[in-house]
């Protein structure tokens, strides 16, 4: 089947691009599903060879750190899916937003982000960020003018979420955009809770998206992994602020990566200056098992969202839970934004209040049989966890109260199990 | 002709057919863009010609370069423009003065001139703007998937290597067996 084969070119649809997209039969045996090339390093044909590759001069394999075969099929799978320009797959979702921050931030720049992130986002910010020089500023996504006001000559980027851990509530991404915008900065989206199946940043306005590919997009907790995928409408060429992009690299001979690779220089820039330098590759059976994943994406996320609003719907008739987050409740205040921006449903990740506070958050955490306690998102099964005391734990109370993880918050990742299984074994829970 | 937007098939046939390249523009450094499609496209079989006054006779990226596309001993199938958007027009007027008329005028990436477009046309050239040959081969081989970029394209047919040598691959299934 070859795309454009036909008079017109037609655009495959998503499901199509999740099965195929970046793969082609390998061209030494044939195999038609993608090989785990579970090697290190790659062969020249000669000297010159070699040359060519280390000067970007053409493309090809040399060292798994820098690139492998079976990552590029995940790079161009989710590359395609986000309809972005090019993508880089790293060790996993924290990696690559290092990798990003790595390339636009200098020592001394400073950073807006909404307060409503992943906890360990939220300390990556706080903590190993500011040791590296870069200055977190936090905003709030109810509020959209506080992003303006949070931005001074020295902000490189504005950060968040689409659909927000762990509150499952939704972002005005387009409002968001038209400031990074008027700032002349990119919009960076951390994407992970909705995926591309609920949610295309780039049609919003984003300028780079970030995956941690260990959840959804893997779908079944087997693999960590990250992917940075590069929108390609950022102007970077010839913008002081962002030299590892516009200005000439002496690790190659003084290219400039906006000149050379037009709209995907960013994700070259990320995989030839700073994968290369920080080291955070994808294990290539990794890389292996995201793909299968993917391939099934819009079926698991459908099952996820359909599940997750009927345990949301049984949760809020509960006499034992005082409060739902979930953006796919209607009475929930971000439901607009989620009938905007992922129309199809509202993620699998929600919060509930107890009213028993955080002992009965304690006891349901312990008796549920089917649901799974631990630290993750996005796996095949249903997942619980209390995240003030795990996944948001390092941040103050304050700073918990503010990203939705108080004390009496349990935070759900339903899974694609038969949800009358689901809602028999909270109902257990509850009693 | 809209120049917005090309189709895959489109690009792919004239990359097929064309034989010949002249790069104008190719520049001094090696570190330029259009050192490397130079290099590229003659690792896949074009015979390209780098239009430079400063280094007629010298070889570049391996190839030797002409002071002018008059110069060329061949005839050539496509111009490479590596210029500005507005020292373009002064280029169509040198090609339109060559004694066999080129079938392709190719302005490269971020060059786009559409009073230019409109005149190559009239005399019977295609034009393509805003494009890099070296990425528009990469993206239908789909060699440019080394290197993470949305290739835009889907294929179930086993690619075809492109001979020994330097990793390559053919244009598509069947299309451009080496020379």
């Amino acid at each position: 089947m070859d795309q454009e084969s036909k008079s017109a070119q037609r655009a495959p649809g998503f499901s199509t691009l999740s099965v195929h997209a970046g793969a082609q039969p390998d061209p030494t045996t044939g195999a038609r599903a993608t090989p785990i090339y579970q090697t290190t390093s790659f062969v020249f044909d000669d000297v010159e060879h070699a040359a060519q590759l280390f000067g970007l001069q053409t493309f090809g394999n040399i060292y798994t750190r820098i690139g492998n075969p079976t990552c590029n099929v995940l790079e161009e799978r989710v590359a395609a899916l986000e309809g972005g320009t090019a993508a880089l797959s790293v060790a996993s979702g924290h990696a690559a937003q290092v990798n990003v921050f790595h390339l636009l931030m200098t020592p001394g720049d400073e950073f807006v982000a909404a307060k409503k992130l992943y906890g360990g986002s939220i300390n990556q910010f706080n903590h190993s960020f500011k040791a590296f020089g870069w200055n977190v500023r936090w905003a709030d996504p109810d509020d959209i003018s506080s992003f303006e006001k949070a931005i001074t000559p020295k902000t490189k980027l504005i950060f968040i979420e689409s659909i927000a851990n762990p509150g499952g509530i939704v972002t005005d991404i387009e409002a968001i955009a038209k400031i990074a915008q008027k700032a002349n900065i990119p919009l960076v989206v951390d994407n992970t809770l909705a995926t591309p199946y609920l949610c295309r940043p780039f049609e919003h306005g984003a300028d780079i998206i970030v995956h941690s590919a260990t959840k959804f997009l893997g779908g079944h907790g087997n693999s960590i992994g990250g992917v940075l995928v590069d929108g390609g409408k950022f102007n970077w060429a010839g913008d002081d602020r962002y030299p590892m992009i516009s200005k000439p690299r002496p690790e190659y001979q003084g290219i400039v990566m906006a000149e050379t690779f037009g709209n995907f220089a960013f994700a070259i820039a990320a995989r030839t200056l700073t994968l290369r330098d920080l080291g955070a590759a994808l294990s290539p059976f990794n890389a292996f098992l995201i793909i299968t994943g993917i391939e099934t994406l819009p079926l698991r996320m459908q099952k996820h969202c359909d599940n997750t609003l009927s345990v949301a719907k049984y949760l809020s008739g509960h006499q034992a839970v005082k409060w739902v987050s979930y953006a796919g409740l209607p009475n929930d205040p971000t439901h607009k934004l989620a009938q905007k921006y992922c129309p199809k449903g509202a993620g699998s990740v929600l919060t509930f209040g107890l009213k028993g506070g955080f002992e009965a958050g304690v006891k349901l955490v312990s008796d549920v049989q089917l649901f799974s306690h631990l630290a993750n998102i996005g796996d095949t099964r249903s997942l619980i966890i209390h995240p003030a005391s795990t996944t948001h734990r390092q941040l103050n109370d304050e700073q918990k109260v503010a990203a939705g993880a108080g004390p009496d918050v349990v935070r759900l990742s339903v899974g694609i199990e038969d949800v009358e299984d689901l809602i028999a074994d909270l109902d257990q829970g509850l009693a | 002709m809209t120049h917005d937007s090309y189709d895959d098939a489109f690009i792919r046939g004239i990359l097929d057919q064309v034989k010949s390249v002249a790069i104008v523009g190719a520049s001094q450094g090696d570190d330029k863009p259009s050192m490397f499609v130079v290099k590229y496209l003659s690792e896949r079989g074009y015979r390209v010609f780098p239009i430079n006054p400063g280094r007629a006779g010298q070889l570049v990226a391996g190839v030797e370069a002409y002071a002018r596309l008059a110069d060329v001993p061949e005839p050539i199938d496509m111009v490479d423009v590596f210029r500005r958007a507005d020292a373009v027009p002064q280029v169509l007027d040198e090609v339109l003065a060559l004694s066999k008329l080129p079938k392709i005028f190719w302005m490269q990436l971020g060059v786009r001139n559409d009073e230019a477009a409109a005149r190559a046309e009239a005399a019977g050239m295609t034009v393509i703007m805003n494009r890099c040959p070296k990425i528009e081969y990469g993206r239908l081989s789909r060699e440019i998937g080394w290197v993470g970029v949305n290739t835009r394209t889907l294929s179930s047919k086993k690619p075809q290597r492109f001979g020994g040598g330097v990793q390559r691959l053919q244009l598509g299934p069947g299309l451009r067996k080496p020379r």
